[in-house]
């Protein structure tokens, strides 16, 4: 029971990551139909700036907790900042442009921001100091969760519930649905649409750098090339609970995140990514939108 | 008046672009002394940077945004390459001359030079393989390398157990990418858009991930070395006298490409898929069977792909899994992207850029990539219908009906 | 308007694709001593062989200062595989068309098979820092390659008598990363303990380099009760395992070889590395040379070489060294130096055998002590 437990709480760790890094593709989609290829190097970005930040502080003799608050603010503000400036050179100017046309555009923009750490930084794997403080839990749950796995959860579901009632309530959440509802009728009804666009930019990157904080901590190191794999599962993530939904994005994170640590644990990590991939494609013939998403109603 | 403004602007991008790097460009941690490196010098080169590209981008899209605002239908702004196409008497010259340089080619060149454009020209096949299932039928998918791996291990595999040699794995090599191609289409022709583009790429993933694992069947990551390379009558060929002989293979397989492509496009079933690709209901509406046409797109695409694999395996003489990535699956969608969706010229051109660029960027050394990334997105940005985008045929009443029309 | 300018770009760019490497390819002076370095610099392996560019460019500079080899000079060619070996052949035969003497390089045993095919036939010598594929060597189909480091199955095969005669390991579990270099030695070492009867390989898995976390593979090992872990692989994926295992106060022995022995893995685990074996080339931290190399690189680059680098400096000396003795750049004068006559290296006196592997550079197992590697006799 113990072993399922762990396997649980692991796939719940990972789910949980995939899901914020998901989250910026699903709203970069559903609003301009983009995959955003560059979003795992954004994610990248994020973890580097955190790390930069938190060494610059640690040498001032900055301790504790206060060091993790600066430099997860830091790195979201610089990711945002990333976002936003992707945007505007990659695929603004591309907004009347054939479909495919962004997403050539993307793929370059991720081998350009890669290369850009690699030859300004390093190429060498840093180790990232852990921020999150240890937290002694209890002995008999001591095995099963540890104190990055409790933070990483609790926050990813804070920001989830954040993030609905932001898109619920507030008014530029209820600009982003109208626009991902229907662009050029919110554009009539007054809703500035590239400004929209830029601010899903701006949250989907915050969002990928808060995941960036918490993995690089949890995991202990970071390189340039850690965007690659995490943007293509988040990718998978966001298709698979149907891409343009939010609570599909959380949902897609954790069934994937138990997938590869059940298939890990009770049969055989070297085919860990094969079952991800087998699972995502049984879901979409079953359900072709993916879990949550809507099945839309095609029009001729 | 424009001109300061122009400049204000500049500079504001220029300091918002010293922000941005600064963490990154500016500051280096060396974790093992402990001690920050600060480097000022990289904040003035990116702001004097920025400054000017910022000033040429400008420039660069005020020019784009007069020249969209020109008539489109002047006859000047038909592109050189389209105007030598539609003239016969400025075609027939020009196929000549490129015939002959191709032909000269791999005398003149070095091994090296020969290397490259084998690969470059591999790559046009794939592309145009690829533009069948992205260009002409809409379909994206990201998974395309997948069947170039089954190509290349249908080879080495044949090679190494039985001893076959490159002619008769070919064929083979192309029919079991088809019925991959086939395999893979049955399961997913019920997807859309981007939700087909994920299983592809899954596809291909799974595709890899097997045969960097099953050891028994594929040798796993350390690959299968040895393969033979081409033979020719029993000959045995130095390196160059064999590089220089696959030369001529992928030319010749390219000229093949070109004329079978070239038909199908025109073919009914060509213009199935051009149709789906721009309204599949309305399709479907006109009796046009839809897995039927998708499956073929998909299984046609495929097989150009098994057989450039085939050709692979024989050049590099090594493969291991390391080669059938992601990355080459996005580089093949670029080349089809890049070329302008659906053109074969086009295809050709961008397969032959995207390919040398980053072997002549080896000048740049250590800024290859980030030169080659940078690119990308500069073409697409200021071309982004593609190279040379595909030219739908449209059908005219010639000048003799139309004389007639006019004077009843 | 812009269409034209499209068009006037086209050819302008076709030209000077066709020029840039004529007019490198003849501006360059004729009479050199022409070293390739070929290995991976960008990409994600790009750590792996950036560190012998850097090892090949101090050692070059010291002999081109002391007046260079048979009185000429020494140059460098530095090209890029990505560890692809496709791209592989390409930078070889870049290389055999510049006119390369001889090679340093490939970095990885794929990229070094590919590209190996193309040195033979060209009647270069290639000799690699780091490829340990022991078919390179063993099989005998390439004569024209040599290698600094020793081959996977030797190192496997003092892992796993280490494991069983010092640690007393009954359950083993054999880790790797699905690489050519992890999965081949992890291989060997499962195949010599199954052979040795003396324990069980209790696990036997390949992991996914650069996935987000590694905990699900670490719960596993904990539930096979392994009371040993073997690893095969590179030191970000142990890094993160071995720090997770040890967050769950796991107290399994962790033992790996060359591809961990770096002083990037300690810096990464920190504390979690203590204890950790690995093996590796026999210590040099001593040998004079050694310090001397590593000295002058982070003097000139504010920073600890990375992986290979001694191996690299120690195939380059070497290289240049045969090319000396011999006389000559032809091939059978230079491996006849090579094979016969002993060279000193910062790995200490080394010269090879038939097959190309290095004789002299032994293996010793190491533990992480206080934050550093130390040998254990």
């Amino acid at each position: 029971m113990d072993y399922f437990l762990e396997l649980f709480v692991g796939g719940l760790t990972r789910g949980s990551i995939y899901a914020l890094i998901a989250l910026g593709y699903t709203m970069v989609y559903g609003i301009i139909q983009l995959i955003n290829f560059a979003h795992g190097e954004i994610y990248m970005i994020g973890a580097f700036t955190a790390l930069i930040v938190s060494s610059v502080l640690a040498m001032y003799g900055m301790e504790g907790i206060s060091v993790l608050i600066i430099s997860t603010v830091l790195a979201v503000m610089y990711s945002a900042a990333y976002g936003f400036t992707v945007e505007k050179i990659a695929y603004k100017p591309l907004r009347q442009a054939p479909r495919l046309s962004p997403l050539i555009s993307a793929i370059g923009m991720s081998i350009f921001l890669q290369n850009y750490v690699l030859l300004a930084q390093t190429s060498d794997f840093l180790p990232f100091p852990s921020l999150i403080p240890e937290i002694d839990l209890p002995e008999r749950y001591q095995h099963i969760i540890g104190s990055s796995e409790l933070v990483i959860v609790s926050v990813t579901a804070l920001v989830m519930i954040g993030l609905t009632i932001f898109i619920k309530f507030t008014k530029i959440g209820k600009a982003m649905r109208a626009t991902a509802q229907d662009r050029s009728m919110a554009m009539l009804l007054g809703v500035n649409v590239n400004r929209v666009i830029s601010n899903t930019f701006i949250l989907g990157s915050a969002l990928a750098a808060i995941g960036g904080v918490l993995i690089a901590s949890h995991v202990g190191r970071i390189n340039f090339y850690i965007g690659f794999i995490a943007g293509i599962k988040a990718f998978t993530t966001a298709v698979l609970g149907g891409i343009g939904s939010i609570p599909g994005a959380v949902l897609g994170g954790l069934v994937l995140g138990w997938t590869e640590s059940f298939a890990t644990g009770y049969i055989s990590s070297d085919y860990e990514d094969v079952f991800s991939f087998v699972l995502l494609v049984v879901i979409l013939i079953f359900k072709p939108t993916g879990l949550l998403g809507k099945t839309l109603v095609q029009k001729v | 008046m424009n001109i300061i403004t122009g400049i204000k602007d500049s500079l504001l991008v220029s300091l918002w672009f010293i922000l941005l790097t600064f963490p990154i460009m500016v500051i280096r941690v060396n974790t093992i002394e402990n001690v920050v490196e600060w480097r000022w010098r990289n904040m003035l080169l990116v702001g004097a940077g920025s400054f000017i590209l910022s000033l040429v981008w400008r420039y660069l899209h005020k020019r784009k945004e007069a020249g969209g605002q020109e008539s489109p239908d002047e006859p000047e702004t038909v592109p050189l390459v389209r105007r030598i196409l539609d003239t016969p008497r400025l075609l027939i010259p020009a196929l000549i001359a490129l015939g002959i340089a191709l032909a000269v080619f791999p005398f003149t060149f070095s091994v090296y030079q020969v290397n490259i454009m084998i690969t470059a020209i591999m790559f046009v096949v794939l592309g145009l393989g690829l533009n069948i299932v992205v260009g002409l039928a809409g379909l994206l998918d990201l998974g395309y390398v997948a069947f170039y791996a089954v190509g290349a291990y249908s080879y080495a595999l044949l090679n190494y157990h039985y001893d076959v040699g490159f002619w008769i794995a070919l064929p083979i090599g192309a029919l079991l990418a088809f019925s991959a191609g086939i395999l893979l289409g049955f399961p997913v022709l019920r997807l859309r858009g981007d939700y087909l583009a994920i299983v592809t790429l899954g596809f291909g993933e799974i595709i890899r991930l097997i045969l960097e694992n099953w050891n028994e069947f594929s040798f796993g990551p350390s690959g299968i070395s040895n393969i033979d390379r081409p033979g020719f009558f029993g000959i045995d060929f130095s390196f160059r006298e064999a590089s220089i002989y696959i030369y001529f293979i992928m030319i010749g397989l390219c000229l093949f490409t070109i004329f079978v492509v070239n038909r199908l496009e025109k073919s009914r079933i060509g213009r199935a898929w051009i149709a789906l690709r721009e309204d599949e209901i309305a399709c479907q509406a006109m009796g046009i069977d839809k897995t039927k046409t998708k499956l073929a797109a998909f299984a046609l695409g495929a097989t150009w792909a098994g057989m450039i694999g085939v050709v692979f395996a024989a050049k590099t003489t090594f493969i291991n899994p390391a080669s059938f990535t992601f990355m080459e699956s996005a580089i093949i969608l670029c080349i089809v992207v890049l070329g302008g969706m659906g053109s074969i010229l086009g295809v050709m051109l961008a397969a032959i850029i995207l390919i040398l660029l980053p072997e002549y960027l080896r000048a740049f050394s250590d800024y290859r990539m980030i030169v080659f990334g940078a690119c990308m997105v500069l073409m697409m940005v200021f071309r982004p219908q593609g190279l040379i985008s595909g030219g739908r045929s449209i059908y005219q009443l010639n000048q003799a009906q139309k004389d007639l029309q006019k004077d009843p | 308007m812009k269409k034209r300018l499209f068009v006037f770009s086209l050819p302008v760019l076709f030209l000077s694709l066709f020029l840039t490497p004529i007019f490198s390819g003849n501006a360059l002076a004729q009479d050199t001593i022409k070293l390739g370095i070929a290995g991976p610099h960008s990409g994600d392996l790009a750590s792996y062989g950036i560190p012998s560019i850097k090892a090949a460019e101090l050692v070059v500079k010291e002999i081109n200062a002391k007046g260079g080899v048979l009185g000429k000079q020494v140059e460098l060619l530095v090209e890029d595989d990505v560890c692809k070996p496709e791209l592989a052949t390409n930078t070889a035969t870049k290389l055999v068309s510049k006119g390369v003497h001889v090679v340093l390089g490939h970095v990885c045993s794929g990229a070094t098979k590919a590209a190996l095919g193309i040195y033979k036939d060209a009647k270069v010598i290639a000799m690699s820092p780091s490829a340990t594929n022991p078919a390179l060597t063993q099989a005998g189909e390439f004569p024209n390659f040599y290698r600094t480091i020793a081959a996977d199955d030797e190192q496997a095969k003092l892992e796993v008598h280490f494991a069983i005669n010092k640690l007393k390991a009954k359950n083993i579990a054999v880790i790797h990363d699905k690489g050519d270099y992890g999965k081949g030695l992890a291989e060997y070492a499962k195949k010599f303990v199954e052979e040795g009867k003396q324990a069980n390989v209790v696990l036997f898995e390949g992991i996914t380099p650069g996935a987000v976390d590694y905990s699900a593979i670490v719960q596993k090992i904990k539930q096979s009760k392994a009371d040993t872990v073997i690893y095969g692989g590179y030191h970000p994926e142990a890094s993160s395992i071995i720090m997770l295992m040890r967050k769950k106060k796991m107290k399994t022995n962790f033992v790996s070889a060359d591809g961990v022995k770096d002083d990037t893995f300690i810096k990464v685990a920190g504390k979690s590395a203590e204890g950790v074996y690995a093996t590796g080339p026999k210590d040099v931290s001593k040998n004079p040379m050694a310090i001397t190399y590593n000295e002058a690189h982070k003097k000139a680059h504010g920073a600890d070489p990375g992986a290979f680098f001694l191996n690299a400096v120690a195939a380059t000396q070497a290289l240049l060294n045969a090319i000396q003795k011999a006389g000559s750049t032809d091939a059978a004068a230079v491996a006849k130096v090579l094979q016969g006559q002993d060279v000193d290296t910062p790995l200490g006196k080394i010269k090879f055998d038939k097959k190309g592997d290095a004789i002299g550079v032994g293996f010793s197992v190491y533990q992480v002590k206080k934050g550093v590697f130390v040998e254990l006799k």
